[in-house]
């Protein structure tokens, strides 16, 4: 089953990749208001179900690709 | 009779402050043994343990990240649980922010370059194995050579660790955008310490300035001490 984890810095922290892009952007002509780097992990995951996959990839996050103090994580299971 | 007692220092893949970290600690009466990250246990009689710069495991995902699962780690939580001194200096000190020995994260620099010079520091905390012999408010001057060493911590947990003391070293001007200009925690019982200027390169006087030794002579007395109890 293909999972794949979005990883952003969490709401209110500094995000200092995010500015320079920002600005950079800006530079270019373009009008952004404001932009935030994170990370993107495609998973390829054994599961049963996708509530299974979920489950298990909500706890690769836990305890590996996402660092609670800093980053919060969304997860996003492909339609089978 | 003079002891030296054993140090180890830890060897990542993508360590390069190791070899360092020995001469220094071997300088200042040590004896410093290697040990490899896929080693299951520390060296015959270790008394302290120094985690050591460079880009353990390439740095993937964030730094530090994977070599909390490094085989040696498991000995290296055993011996600070049981109260033995354990130092990480820069990469090292992202190992144990991310094993969770340490509080807070290493963040990329505020201003996203990477920094290496000689900082100012200046010691809040005398009351650890590791500053023992500086002075409160003593001004220490060692080179930061990192691109992720904006330490962070929420409000809550910055309080915590002030109210607790454990907030050990900061930079003396702005560094690297460290949430109150943090530069080295320890852990509630003081037993671990981690910092990212690096003192093993800032012993000898002839390469600049000699303040690092002041930490990692500490670091050896402690471990001498440590060998006598055992005796």
């Amino acid at each position: 089953m293909k999972v794949t984890v979005l990883v952003r810095p969490k709401a209110g922290i500094l995000d200092p990749q995010g500015e320079a892009v920002q600005g950079s952007l800006r530079k270019l002509g373009f009008s952004v208001g404001g932009a935030r780097v994170g990370r993107l992990v495609d998973l390829e995951v054994d599961a049963p179900s996708t509530h299974e996959a979920k489950a298990q990839v909500e706890r690769m996050c836990r305890e590996l690709l996402a660092n609670p103090l800093i980053e919060s994580f969304e997860i996003e299971v492909a339609d089978a | 009779m003079s002891v030296r007692p054993r140090i180890a220092v830890l060897v990542f893949p993508g360590s390069n402050d190791d070899r360092d970290a020995a001469w220094a600690l071997g300088a200042l009466g040590a004896d410093p043994q290697l040990v490899w990250h896929a080693e299951s246990e520390l060296p015959r009689d270790t008394e302290a343990i120094v985690l050591p710069g460079g880009f353990s495991y390439g740095d993937y995902l964030r730094c530090g990240a994977i070599a909390r699962f490094a085989p040696i780690l498991d000995a290296v939580r055993e011996f600070s649980a049981a109260g033995g001194p354990v130092l990480g200096i820069c990469n090292g000190f992202q190992i144990l922010c991310e094993a969770g020995l340490l509080p807070g994260v290493l963040r990329r620099n505020r201003d996203l370059e990477f920094i290496c010079r000689d900082v100012p520091l200046r010691v809040e905390r005398t009351d650890t194995l590791f500053t023992a012999r500086c002075e409160a408010g003593q001004e220490l001057t060692i080179p930061v050579k990192h691109g992720e060493g904006s330490w962070y911590a929420d409000e809550e947990l910055y309080e915590e660790l002030e109210t607790s003391g454990q907030l050990v070293l900061r930079y003396a001007e702005d560094c690297n955008g460290s949430v109150g200009d943090v530069a080295g925690v320890c852990n509630e019982a003081r037993n671990v310490f981690g910092l990212m200027p690096h003192p093993e390169h800032a012993v000898d006087p002839l390469l600049g300035p000699g303040d690092g030794a002041l930490l990692l002579a500490a670091l050896v007395d402690a471990a001498r001490e440590r060998t006598f109890a055992a005796a």
